[in-house]
């Protein structure tokens, strides 16, 4: 195995941790605000968080590079201020990928969470616990298969994303071309072999993570997740 | 805590499955009562525990416990459940499943403390079951931890929503005895949602009487049940509640069914065989004609 096969390798699995690390930080708020709040518009908020689940990524893919143009107010913004670029760039790929997985980490945790008895959490108030008290140590400790459900699909659906990266990206070895996308590339110039062993290795690690999915939910079959 | 009267004076509109109900509550209790909440299913009596908690809000009214205002529209004052030190007993008992037995004691302390944790542990029998997760223990364990936990933050008022409904009859007879050891343990006043007369009648000092929304009786449980309920027909299958000595004879009160109440004159030799929570027959023996003159 030469170095940009490994190189390529490591991008990707440091995209899809660094992914899943930022969404468990961001997803677990957004999915006890949906669990619980009584806003009017959830619907509307709730639609937004999984329109990617049903939009083309190269949707999505577009509207983050309309995001990013330096040209743009954010992207020309952030160009000013920061002097950061987002469009084919690492940082540009990972952001895309928070946005384009995060109903991926926050339905399972937001459906755990309402699997839940209120009573748990109203027994908790009562005993004098505020809210984060409980949120940690009384509905938290009680979802983990859902935690583990939404960190594995999270982090599976990262390596697998294939059309924002390229649209966000592009194809530039040790920056942003990740697995997926050196498996296109490299049927393209006819490497059959170097993209069997991509394909090989990301077809183990996906059932790998769904067999570990699955294991766990059936040793807690009292708790239904999704 | 002499002095720590319990005001309620609320409304709050209700949607029930009958269509909406107004729920409307003025009632005061002295501190260190025993109160049932007695009424049919969907009369309000968990909602009303409930406002008392905190969990709920009235659309508008007062709660007052002692000079302390829980809840006032007016003055758009409403203490959240944390701040009112309560004890609360869920219908499902919501015992935490990631804990243990001491684990959920524990947590509901207000400040670490093993002994406090210990000693009711001991006093509810739960010794054996310290360090066992709550899906392995049979309803009534569970109840006994429920009940342990509401006592371990030292409430000021104990709130239990229908405490006994989900175990058999014969259980229930034992964990009545608990439920009144744990009021008298702490001292204060304990509120218990309730629509079997049978417990009402055997633990409660003071009887609210909720129907449709609304107080329709108050008072003592003998006077709340009068002789409207009480009846003497020939024979009528119940289970004794009460057992009073009233030298030389014993008053022995029967519930029959879930509402009717009958009271009947033994004597010592009768009460041999008889303790609290048999299943008994009243009949009379033979009839005593009685001639009176016309006109």
């Amino acid at each position: 195995m030469d170095s940009t096969f490994i190189q390529t390798l490591l991008l990707t699995f440091k995209l899809a941790f660094l992914t899943t690390a930022i969404l468990l930080v961001i997803g677990l708020p957004i999915a006890r605000w949906l669990a619980y709040s009584r806003f009017r518009f959830k619907p509307v908020v709730e639609a937004l968080v999984s329109m990617p689940m049903v939009l083309p990524p190269s949707v999505i893919g577009y509207y983050m590079l309309v995001l990013y143009s330096p040209r743009g107010a954010v992207g020309g913004f952030l160009d000013r201020v920061f002097n950061l670029r987002l469009a084919f760039t690492f940082e540009g790929i990972l952001i895309a990928s928070v946005v384009f997985s995060l109903p991926f980490m926050v339905q399972p945790l937001q459906n755990g969470l309402r699997a839940l008895p209120d009573s748990l959490r109203e027994a908790s108030y009562t005993l004098g616990k505020s809210k984060l008290t409980t949120f940690f140590r009384v509905l938290l400790p009680n979802i983990k298969p859902s935690i583990i459900t939404a960190i594995a699909l999270t982090f599976a659906h990262t390596i697998g994303e294939f059309g924002v990266v390229l649209m966000v990206g592009g194809n530039m070895p040790g920056e942003t071309r990740v697995a997926s996308i050196a498996i296109y590339d490299e049927v393209q110039a006819l490497n059959f072999e170097t993209a069997n062993q991509y394909a090989l290795i990301l077809f183990i690690i996906s059932l790998v993570l769904l067999t570990t999915i699955y294991s766990v939910n059936k040793k807690q079959e009292a708790w239904k997740i999704i | 805590m002499e002095n720590h009267l319990i005001n309620i004076d609320i409304e709050k509109l209700m949607h029930t499955a009958n269509g909406p109900m107004n729920l409307k509550v003025q009632t005061e209790f002295a501190s260190g009562e025993l109160v049932a909440l007695f009424g049919p299913s969907g009369a309000g009596k968990t909602t009303l525990l409930r406002i008392l908690s905190g969990l709920l809000n009235p659309d508008k009214g007062l709660v007052k416990f002692g000079d302390t205002v829980w809840f006032d529209s007016e003055k758009r004052i409403n203490l959240p459940p944390q701040q009112r030190n309560i004890g609360f007993m869920f219908q499902d008992y919501a015992l935490f499943p990631n804990m243990t037995v001491e684990e959920n004691i524990l947590f509901a302390q207000t400040r670490k403390d093993v002994r406090a944790a210990s000693e009711l542990i001991s006093i509810f029998g739960l010794n054996e079951l310290r360090k066992r997760k709550p899906v392995k223990l049979s309803g009534g364990q569970k109840q006994r931890v429920a009940l342990a936990r509401a006592l371990a933050c030292k409430p000021q008022l104990l709130l239990l929503d229908e405490p006994l409904s989900a175990l058999d009859a014969e259980m229930r007879v034992t964990l009545q005895d608990e439920i009144r050891r744990a009021h008298e343990l702490l001292g204060a006043t304990t509120l218990m949602v309730s629509h079997d007369l049978n417990e009402v009648f055997r633990l409660a000092s003071h009887v609210v009487m909720l129907d449709n929304g609304v107080i329709t009786k108050t008072g003592k449980p003998e006077t709340v049940f009068s002789d409207s309920t009480i009846s003497g027909k020939v024979q009528i299958t119940g289970q004794i509640a009460r057992i009073e000595r009233q030298e030389p004879i014993n008053i022995v009160t029967v519930i029959s069914g879930s509402n009717q109440i009958i009271k009947v004159i033994a004597f010592d030799s009768d009460l041999v065989n008889l303790k609290l929570g048999d299943s008994v027959m009243v009949y009379t023996k033979a009839f005593n004609p009685i001639i009176g003159k016309l006109g």
